[in-house]
This record gives structure tokens, C-alpha cells and sequence, in this order.
């Protein structure tokens, strides 16, 4: 009797529990999506080295693959550093200090399911560097060799260390590695040696697999549960990467609900993003949009208070203004948060007067202005927006009798002029005295010392304007042999106090990587690189 | 009509082999660098020298394009530098998705620009006529990329109506001919059609309005026939040239669409011109040229054969 007086009840939980139970079941399973409109063309090369730049990196790089040493890219709130990837230390030799031992990760699985060892490292290293190897891959080989130039020769010590050896010694040697990514051998010779089809199923260790790659249109990524690193396990089961190069179609992606999160919104829609509750995430990035002096003889920029004169007359909060703040005003060639920033003693403020100062001292005025011809691009990946940019600090050049004629070309030739220095004819025949370059300036080689070596001058390297100083180039020389972070800080910071105190270049703003995201998107974290953790996304 | 067609087919040759040395010289006379397509800006001198001897890009000019005419004709169109894939496959991908905007977006704005020419052929100087005929200069002189984005805002991000972008959900390699992809397709293909809209639009209203007031339509009013025989007579009479107009509309769809394809994202022929372009990928843009310059002269070669049989006047000509 009590069970039958009980079961009207009993139905009633039922009722109330199943649907419940089935929520809960479903939401456990359901597989969560999010998807990325990316400013890229294409979609990256996936077979290891993406191409399309520093940005690529956090799409078809480091989530497929894992570097040797990687860069901390889940931190926002400082600075990342380098920290172990697939070889958990390095050390240099104390008698030979162009040697270096690494020690390899032990357990670390392909997606393939073969095992991590130092014959895989040889063999990555035989397909970028090495082209008389079987599996050398020239386009892999053209995107990753400028950014490992150091080294020389490589070789397995047993089955978990390597020893690579630099061509002259080189402290800064590990901040080349997180751009050297290692694909699988097993992999390549599953699908017969052949770096196409890999290209559709590819095989790394990262933190995800490719689960479909249609070109052009989108990339899947699945997350690796089987990752060796617990700690940076995928938050999302699947990321959807989406080629949108218009920056208003992707903006119009997002405020349709087509995509979760975007890259580089424009400037002009952030208000209305704003407005229509999307998250805007920035951060210091390490970038920089500069005019590259020329300081050879005959230059107008020979004069150093030719260039602090520009460097005075720029109101770069208006510049970040004219950005909807997409953009921080620039204090040098790094951030002023940098370890490498130092205490220059040449303030880049805005202000007028002193700038007409020096240059009435120069010999130039509004009346008498000083004429200069800068090459610029017409826009394009770290340009930002370049031709308003360029306009205006034309128009503030101008108030300081310093009159601005542009060279305006596509992106692609502007490379061609930056490889080939201001002494090149097609600079130096054209009367070109400064180029507008956006600079990544993300570790010490690439932000700091290669524009200012003399060793680096064109063809050598990207010294473009021709400095040469010998002082600088002793300190950069110490840097390569000084294996104590702290101390190479130091000297780096001393590098770029010159720079700046010396007004090497015309520095405006940084950028700051903008993100725009759905009140879907969790945990999102925006690291200062261009590197940056796509496993922190969680919907 | 055999003989014509091989005429035609034959004709083809000289013309494929014109538009592949003037885009082939026109890519190498435009400032910038082949091996941008795969080298990072800051690459130094050894590695460009080495990418250009892997690409044989070190060789002379009229040898590349000797070598790469050579593999055209068997077929090869060989890889794209940039991505390393197939030509021949990235071009018949885009073509397929081209085509599909450009067909619907075409057969869209002839069908709409028939009807609406017609009518204001008919009315001629009445108000059907002035409305037709400010849609029509509307057509020809908008800038569809804008008029893309304006239709975006309002039917995407607004109303939320259509996608914003893509070729539907899943890519177009997974395009089914049901409501959720075709959704994808409308504005698109609505800002496509605009200009053979105008166009045919114009040309529709031009020749009917001439064409009724011909003796022979006078003549066929002054034996009693009704508005429905004499449409007939006139609608056989406009034909041909109504189909000469839209075959090269049709064509200019094709390749033309760069920016509307660009605005939405959508994967054909003129986002991969696009790209191309701007990477100096020389193999994909040369690829992607030749296919569209022949599917161009398929498309008018298909027109010259139709033409003679709705008219035989022209067969005899």
C-alpha cells in the first residue's frame, strides 16, 4: 500500500529527473566549437613551418606542433618568456660555448601514434637545413632557416639528447628555437614521402590535431587529449579557423554570429562592436610601426636633431585616436614594460616648440623646410592603417619644416627596398631616405640588435639605414656571450637607450593585437607576442 | 555547322596563347618578387638564391614560360608556389563555386532585366519606363562591393536573414541545393546581379522599343494578331542579340567578381585572383587566367552557335 501511495510521486521525480539527467548527459557530450575569423588569405601551410608570418604561429603552428624550447604564450599580464617544449632543459658547454646539449621530453606521441625521440630532430632539422636529404621541403626550409641562422652543424648524442652547434657563439641561440617546429617522420613516410599530402594530415605532438583542412575556406582543429603537457590540455574540443581577409566582412562575420572571436577588427567598427556587447581584448604587443632612417651621409636624417625633431612633433595620442585606441604610443622600438627598454634619456613627448628648436638649429623652418622622401606601403600585415597614418604624421612633419614626399608601393615590393638597403639603387637612385616598416620586435635579435649591427647591413641583414657604430656592435657582441638572462638584459637595455637617445628612428605607436569576442568566448587569453595559446579558448 | 565549330576551336589557340604571355609578362613587369609567395620579407640572400633555383625561377623569362607552356599543354598547370598544391585543382574548385554564384547571379539579372526591359520597351516614355530605367543606370553605375556591404548590414548583421559570409556551413566542398546553403548564396548573388541587370535591363528596353515600331510589327497588328503572337515575333526577333549580351555578361561574371567575391568571402575564381595577385603565386595566376579566358571563349563560341539557331538569318550570313 505504501509502495502504490508512493508512486504518483515517484512519476512526479521522474518526470522532473529525466529531463534533467538528459541535459546533463547532453551538455557533457556536446562538443564545444568555436570559430576564429582570421585575417589571412589561406589558411597556413600545415606541414610545420606556416608561412604568412609571426601571426600564423598560433594557428597552424603551435597548435599542431611543439618547438624544441617554446615561448610562454598563456600570460597576458607580463612579458612571456622562453620555457621548455620538447626538450625539457638545454645547457650550453661551459669549454665550448657554441655547443649545446639538449635533453628530450620523454613520452611525448605524435598524433600518429610514433614516439618522440632525437632521430626526429635530426630529421626536421635535415628537412629545413639540409637539401640533399630525402624529406627536405624548400618552402618549409624558406620560412624557418632566416630565423635559425645560427646554426652549424647538428648531431644525436643517444635516443633523448642532441647537441647542436652555432656558428659563433650566440647567447641568444634559444630564442631562435620557438620558431623550429617538429613534424613527424613516421607520418611522412606513411603517406609517401610526400609533404602535400601531408599537408592534409599532417602529424605533430602540439595540443591539437587537423581534423579537415579545406583550403582557403577552413581549418579544424581538434583537441589532442593524449598531450603530453596536462597543463595546457585544449579548453575547446574544436576550433574552427575561418580566412576572412577583409577586416569589415569578418567584423560582419561576428556581429552575425558566422564566427565566435576575431582577429584586427577595424578600427572604425569598434564602437559599434562595443555597442552590441562584444569583448574587445588588447595588449602589448611587440610591434612597432616606425620610420626606418637612412643615417648615411647626404641624408636629411644624418642630422641627430633632424631626427628628435620628428621624433618631438608627433602627437601619437592622436595617431592612437585616430586608431578608436587601437594603438599605444611608442617610446622606443620596444615597450616601455620591456626588460629591454632602459632609461634613454631623449623623451619621445609631443612637443612642438622644442622640435621647430632644433630644427631652426639644423637650419630649417616652416619657410625653409628640410625635404625628405619616405617609401611607404599602401597597406597590408603590421601596416595598421597606413595611409591615414602616413597623412598624418606628413601634416605633423610639416609644422616643423620637415616636408614629407611618399613612395607609396604594394606591401610586397616594400620588402623588396627593406631587403635591399637605403645604399641599393632603387632606394638611394630614388632619393629614398626613410622607410615605414612595422617592425616585430618580439625577441632580441629580431626587435633589437639586427638594425643596428654594422655586421647587418644590406645584403648582410635588415641594418637598412646603414648604422654603424662601433660601440654597438662590442655591446652585441658581448650579449652573444653573455649565457645570464639578466645580464643580457642589461646589455640589450643598453642598446636600446642609444637607439633612442640617438633617434636611430621615428617611432609612432605599437600595435596591440586587437581581438573582438562573443560573450561565448571564455578564457581568452591575449599574450604580448605574436604567439599566442590557443588552448586557453573555452566556450 | 561542323566546320564553323572547328573554326571557332581553332581560333581559341591564338587567343589562350595571347592572354597567357601578356598576364605572364604583366606579372613579371609589376614591381615586387615571385618568391614573396614563400619567403618571409626579411629572407636572406642565400635562401632567395636557393628558392629561386628550387622554383626555377633563376631561369630567363622566356624559358620559364616556354617550360611552363609546355606542361599547360599536356594538362600540367603545375603547383602553386605558395601553397604547393595542384593548380589544376585549386582552379576547377574555384570554377565550380564561381560558377555557381555567377550562374544564379547571372540567370538572376538577365531573367529580371528581360521582364523589366520588356515592360518598359513597351510602355516606352511611361512610368514603368522611368523606373526601369533609373534601376538600370542604378546597376551599371554601382560600386557592388559597396552595395555588398550596405546589403550585409542590413540583411546579415540587422536582420539577421543571411550569412555574412562563406559558401555555406561546412565549406563549399559540402554544398547541398537545400534552404540552409542556398541562404549563402542570396547576397551574393543579389550583388552580383545588379550590373547584368542594368545592362540587359537596357538593352532589353532599347530593342523592343525599336523593334515595335518596325513595319513588320505593323504590319502583323494591321492582320489582327493580339499582344501575345506579336511578343512572340519580337521576343524570336530580340533574341539573338539578347543572348550575345548576356553570354559576355555571363563571362564577365566569371572573372570580374574579385571584389564581391573578396566582400563575401566567397571561395572562387576572384578571391583566388586575388591572392594569386597579391603572392605573385605566377603558376596559380597564370592557371587561374587561362582557365577563365577559355571558359570566356566557350561561353562566346556556345553564344555563336546558339545565335544561328534562333535566327537562321545569321546561319546564312
Amino acid at each position: 500500500m505504501h509502495h502504490l501511495s508512493s508512486l504518483p510521486k515517484l512519476f512526479s521525480r521522474c518526470l522532473v529527473a529525466v529531463p534533467i539527467a538528459f541535459a546533463l548527459h547532453a551538455s557533457a557530450t556536446a562538443e564545444t566549437v568555436a570559430r576564429y575569423g582570421i585575417s589571412m588569405a589561406d589558411i597556413p601551410l600545415t606541414t610545420g613551418q606556416p608561412d604568412r608570418g609571426a601571426g600564423a604561429y598560433q594557428f597552424t603552428g603551435h597548435t599542431i606542433y611543439d618547438p624544441l624550447v617554446a615561448w610562454e604564450s598563456n600570460i597576458g599580464t607580463r612579458p612571456g618568456k622562453l620555457i621548455a617544449g620538447l626538450a625539457s632543459s638545454w645547457k650550453v658547454d661551459p669549454k665550448d660555448n657554441k655547443k649545446w646539449t639538449f635533453t628530450l621530453r620523454k613520452g611525448a606521441l605524435f598524433h600518429d601514434g610514433s614516439e618522440f625521440k632525437a632521430d626526429a630532430v635530426i630529421w626536421n632539422l635535415d628537412k629545413v637545413l639540409n637539401d640533399k636529404s630525402p624529406q627536405f621541403d624548400a618552402k618549409q626550409s624558406a620560412q624557418v632557416r632566416p630565423r635559425i641562422p645560427s646554426i652549424a652543424t647538428y648531431a644525436k648524442v643517444d635516443e633523448y639528447t642532441i647537441e647542436i652547434t652555432t656558428k659563433s657563439v650566440d647567447a641568444l641561440f634559444p630564442y631562435q628555437l620557438p620558431w623550429f617546429l617538429i613534424s613527424s617522420p613516421a607520418q611522412w613516410e606513411k603517406l609517401g614521402r610526400d609533404w602535400n599530402k601531408f599537408a592534409s594530415q599532417p602529424s605533430g605532438t602540439g595540443p591539437f590535431k587537423l581534423d579537415k583542412l579545406v583550403p582557403r575556406e577552413r581549418a579544424d582543429l581538434v583537441k589532442n587529449a593524449g598531450y603530453w603537457d596536462k597543463t595546457r590540455l585544449a579548453q575547446t574540443d574544436r576550433i574552427v579557423l575561418i580566412p576572412i581577409p577583409d577586416a569589415l566582412t569578418r567584423s560582419n562575420a561576428l556581429l552575425s554570429g558566422q564566427v565566435d572571436l576575431i582577429e584586427t577588427p577595424p578600427p572604425d567598427v569598434v564602437p559599434q562592436l562595443k555597442s552590441a556587447g562584444f569583448k574587445l581584448v588588447t595588449n602589448v604587443t611587440p610591434h612597432v610601426w616606425p620610420y626606418h632612417f637612412s643615417t648615411q651621409p647626404g641624408s636629411p636624417w644624418a642630422d641627430i636633431r633632424v631626427r628628435k625633431a620628428a621624433n618631438l612633433a608627433i602627437d601619437r595620442d592622436g595617431i592612437v585616436k585616430l586608431m578608436n585606441g587601437l594603438a599605444i604610443p611608442a617610446k622606443g622600438q620596444v615597450d616601455s614594460t620591456s626588460p629591454w627598454f632602459g632609461k634613454p634619456t631623449f623623451k619621445l613627448t609631443y612637443d612642438i616648440a622644442a622640435a621647430r628648436a632644433l630644427m631652426a638649429q639644423a637650419g630649417y623652418s616652416q619657410a625653409k623646410p628640410l625635404k625628405a622622401k619616405v617609401i611607404i606601403a599602401q597597406g597590408g600585415t603590421g601596416q595598421m592603417l597606413s595611409l591615414p597614418m602616413n597623412e598624418y604624421v606628413q601634416q605633423s612633419l610639416a609644422e616643423v619644416g620637415i616636408q614629407l614626399e611618399f613612395e607609396v608601393v604594394e606591401l610586397e615590393t616594400l620588402y623588396l627596398h627593406w631587403r635591399s638597403g637605403v645604399k641599393a639603387d632603387m632606394n638611394a637612385g630614388k632619393g629614398i631616405s626613410a622607410i615605414n616598416l612595422g617592425y616585430v620586435t618580439s625577441d632580441p635579435f629580431y626587435g633589437i640588435t639586427r638594425f643596428v649591427d654594422s655586421r647587418a647591413i644590406a645584403p648582410n641583414g635588415v641594418n637598412w639605414g646603414g648604422y654603424n657604430n662601433p660601440k654597438i656592435d662590442a655591446l652585441i657582441d658581448q650579449i652573444k656571450t653573455s649565457f645570464d638572462p639578466k645580464v643580457q638584459d642589461g646589455l640589450l637595455a643598453q642598446v636600446h637607450q642609444t637607439m633612442v637617445d640617438e633617434a636611430l628612428m621615428l617611432w609612432v605607436v605599437h600595435d596591440v593585437n586587437p581581438h573582438a569576442l562573443s560573450p561565448k568566448v571564455k578564457g581568452f587569453v591575449q599574450a604580448q607576442h605574436w604567439f599566442q595559446d590557443l588552448t586557453t579558448l573555452k566556450m | 555547322m561542323f566546320s564553323y565549330i572547328l573554326k571557332r576551336l581553332l581560333y581559341t589557340i591564338p587567343i589562350a596563347l595571347s592572354v597567357t604571355l601578356v598576364s605572364f609578362m604583366l606579372v613579371y613587369l609589376a614591381p615586387g618578387d615571385p618568391l614573396n609567395a614563400i619567403a618571409p620579407a626579411d629572407a636572406p640572400a642565400e635562401v632567395i638564391t636557393a628558392l629561386k633555383a628550387a622554383y626555377g625561377l633563376d631561369q630567363p623569362i622566356p624559358v620559364q614560360y616556354g617550360k611552363w607552356l609546355l606542361r599547360a599543354v599536356h594538362g600540367d598547370l603545375g603547383k602553386s608556389i605558395a601553397s604547393g598544391r595542384e593548380v589544376v585543382t585549386e582552379v576547377l574548385g574555384a570554377v565550380s563555386n564561381t560558377l555557381l554564384l555567377a550562374g544564379v547571379a547571372g540567370l538572376a539579372g538577365v531573367l529580371a532585366g528581360c521582364i523589366l526591359g520588356a515592360l518598359a520597351g513597351y510602355w516606352h516614355g511611361g512610368w514603368i519606363d522611368r523606373i526601369a530605367t533609373v534601376l538600370s543606370v542604378i546597376g551599371v553605375s554601382i560600386p557592388h562591393y559597396w552595395l555588398g556591404l550596405v546589403l550585409t548590414i542590413i540583411f546579415s548583421t540587422k536582420l539577421a536573414w543571411f550569412p555574412a559570409m562563406g559558401a555555406g556551413p561546412g565549406g563549399s566542398s559540402e554544398w547541398l541545393w537545400d534552404l540552409e546553403h542556398m541562404r549563402y548564396l542570396v547576397l551574393p548573388a543579389l550583388t552580383l546581379s545588379v550590373i547584368p541587370l542594368g545592362i540587359i535591363t537596357r538593352t532589353v528596353r532599347a530593342l523592343v522599343a525599336d523593334m515595335l515600331e518596325q513595319e513588320f510589327v505593323i504590319a502583323l497588328r494591321a492582320r489582327g494578331l493580339g499582344n501575345r503572337a506579336i511578343f512572340r515575333h519580337v521576343a524570336k526577333n530580340t533574341a539573338p542579340t539578347i543572348l550575345a549580351v548576356a553570354g559576355l555578361q555571363l563571362g564577365y561574371l566569371m572573372g570580374g567578381s574579385i571584389l564581391v567575391e573578396t566582400v563575401f568571402a566567397w571561395p572562387g575564381t576572384g578571391f583566388l585572383l586575388n591572392t594569386a595577385i597579391f603572392q605573385r603565386d605566377i603558376p596559380l595566376l597564370q592557371g587561374t587566367i587561362l582557365v577563365l579566358c577559355l571558359f570566356f571563349v566557350a561561353l562566346n563560341l556556345l553564344v555563336d552557335i546558339l545565335q544561328p539557331l534562333i535566327d537562321p538569318r545569321m546561319g546564312r550570313a
